[in-house]
């Protein structure tokens, strides 16, 4: 069984490939087909914004990338290897694969450092000081180092969400899946995790990212994909996603999103 | 007036058996902790094979939680004094009380503990396995500290009417209070014995009873 290393690099002469790359991927639940048959390449580097409205497939796409739910056909290539072959090592993969939640999913019995430390002393079996420190590094980068000996409890929406882009963060991941990160937030509470994603997108962290925040998208994503009814309608940069010559379902959606 | 003194709170034949009874005491106490201790322990662990979701080891489980839950205490401890030996197992009466009463136990504690692992949500899961953990590694350190948090107060309640029933024990001649205040009242024939007794299950499972009162507000789910 072949196990990543952590902090290791891309293949040599990959730097063109994409990091990401979905081809034909299929996921039906029962007798209802959500995804049928989705390709999406995300590259090093790149912010790619997911929309579309509910039920088009966006999340289940995202929570198929880390096998959160199991796909029912296609491939997904993820630095060199095909996540979906047989005998992949889903936990080595995992945590170069970082995942965001809406609902944030922090532990409540453990405080923000520990959130963030957990995988760090098991999966990557640092020890402890070592953790310690690496977790309070990542939650300096999302702006609450001194909230480090909180409970989840204690934190407010926007913080929670940040503790739990740190403890993505933490184990060092190749690329990022926010699934609706603000979508559970009060609106004062999102400014703060939209410019934690701003900062990571300069520190050339490479995410995909399903949301509602069409402002953000506009001004932050490198590419915007719009999906309807399991597939891909149309991708592109912002300009030509939100501009007037883009498919008229995706007009249609953005004015209904905007003028909620 | 002082007929019911003599008759009740004899003191002279309080004083005689006071020694069987305090007796009595430890060995209910020694019965009560090793029930306790095994019994919560099997349940546990019940309820962790239980989420590994293998069908036919949770029918019996299953299986073994209801009949356990279902048949009254003094029964099951009657078949293993009584029944057992016929098949050529013979074990003690404190065993067999221990043993019984143990797995009277552990069937509560499994469904409690099992109710406990469904009632973490499925995030909880679903974070833990994004950042890598498996599934023993989540469900040590993510979804069973939250689990056996949320199980605390009812299996401090069921540990406590577990211990209770160590009085059953007394059929199977074992010699804890109840036994030993018994033997009091036949010898004679005066049931200060009996009154004895009920001031030392008073002394031993009021603090308990405290206790489990404690461990409820304690341990009230804060988020």
């Amino acid at each position: 069984m072949q196990v990543g290393q952590v902090g290791q690099a891309g293949p040599a002469g990959a730097a063109a490939a994409p990091l990401l790359d979905i081809k034909g991927l299929r996921k039906s639940f029962g007798q209802t087909e959500v995804l049928k048959g989705v390709s999406l390449a995300v590259g090093l580097s790149e912010l790619v914004f997911v929309i579309g409205p509910s039920g088009s497939g966006k999340s289940t796409l995202l929570r198929c990338c880390n096998r959160l739910e199991e796909p029912s056909g296609g491939e997904i290539w993820f630095e060199g290897r095909n996540l979906l072959a047989p005998g992949t090592d889903l936990n080595a993969m995992r945590r170069r694969i970082g995942m965001v939640f809406q609902s944030f999913n922090l532990y409540p019995h453990l405080n923000a450092r520990d959130n963030v430390a957990l995988a760090l002393l098991h999966v990557l079996k640092q020890p402890r000081e070592q953790a310690h420190a690496r977790a309070l590094q990542a939650l300096d980068q999302v702006g609450l180092g001194d909230r480090a000996a909180a409970m989840p409890g204690e934190l407010s929406g926007g913080q929670q969400q940040r503790v739990a882009i740190a403890r993505a963060l933490a184990l060092e991941p190749a690329i990022v899946l926010f699934d609706e990160p603000t979508s559970a937030l009060d609106p004062e509470l999102v400014g703060s995790v939209l410019a934690v994603l701003r900062s990571l997108r300069t520190a050339g962290m490479t995410m995909l990212v399903v949301s509602h925040e069409m402002g953000f998208a506009r001004t932050a994503a490198d590419r915007v994909v719009f999906m309807e009814g399991g597939s891909i309608v149309e991708q592109g940069p912002p300009a030509h996603i939100f501009g007037p010559d883009a498919h008229p379902r995706i007009r249609d959606f953005v004015a209904s999103v905007e003028h909620r | 007036m002082s007929g019911l003194v003599d008759t009740f709170f004899n003191l002279a034949i309080m004083r005689q058996y006071l020694p069987k009874v305090i007796e009595g005491m430890g060995v209910t106490v020694v019965l009560a902790l090793a029930v306790v201790a095994s019994g919560l322990l099997l349940g546990t662990v019940l309820a962790l094979l239980r989420s590994l979701r293998l069908k036919p080891l949770n029918a019996l489980i299953v299986i073994f939680a209801d009949v356990f839950r279902a048949v009254p205490a003094l029964v099951i401890l009657i078949i293993i004094y009584f029944a057992l030996p016929t098949v050529g197992l013979r074990l003690s009466g404190f065993i067999s009380a221990w043993l019984g009463l143990s797995l009277v136990l552990a069937a509560f504690a499994e469904e409690i503990v099992w109710a406990g692992i469904l009632s973490v949500p499925r995030g909880q899961w679903e974070a833990a396995r994004a950042t890598g953990l498996d599934f023993s590694q989540g469900m040590r350190h993510v979804v069973l500290p939250q689990a056996l948090r949320l199980t605390v107060a009812p299996l401090t309640n069921r540990a406590i009417v577990i211990t209770k029933n160590t009085a059953l024990a007394s059929v199977l001649a074992v010699g804890e209070i109840l036994y030993q205040a018994q033997a009091g009242y036949s010898f004679s024939y005066n049931p200060s014995p009996l009154t004895l007794g009920a001031i030392a299950y008073l002394i031993l499972f009021i603090p308990l009873v405290w206790f489990g009162r404690w461990v409820e507000g304690r341990f009230a789910w804060k988020r």
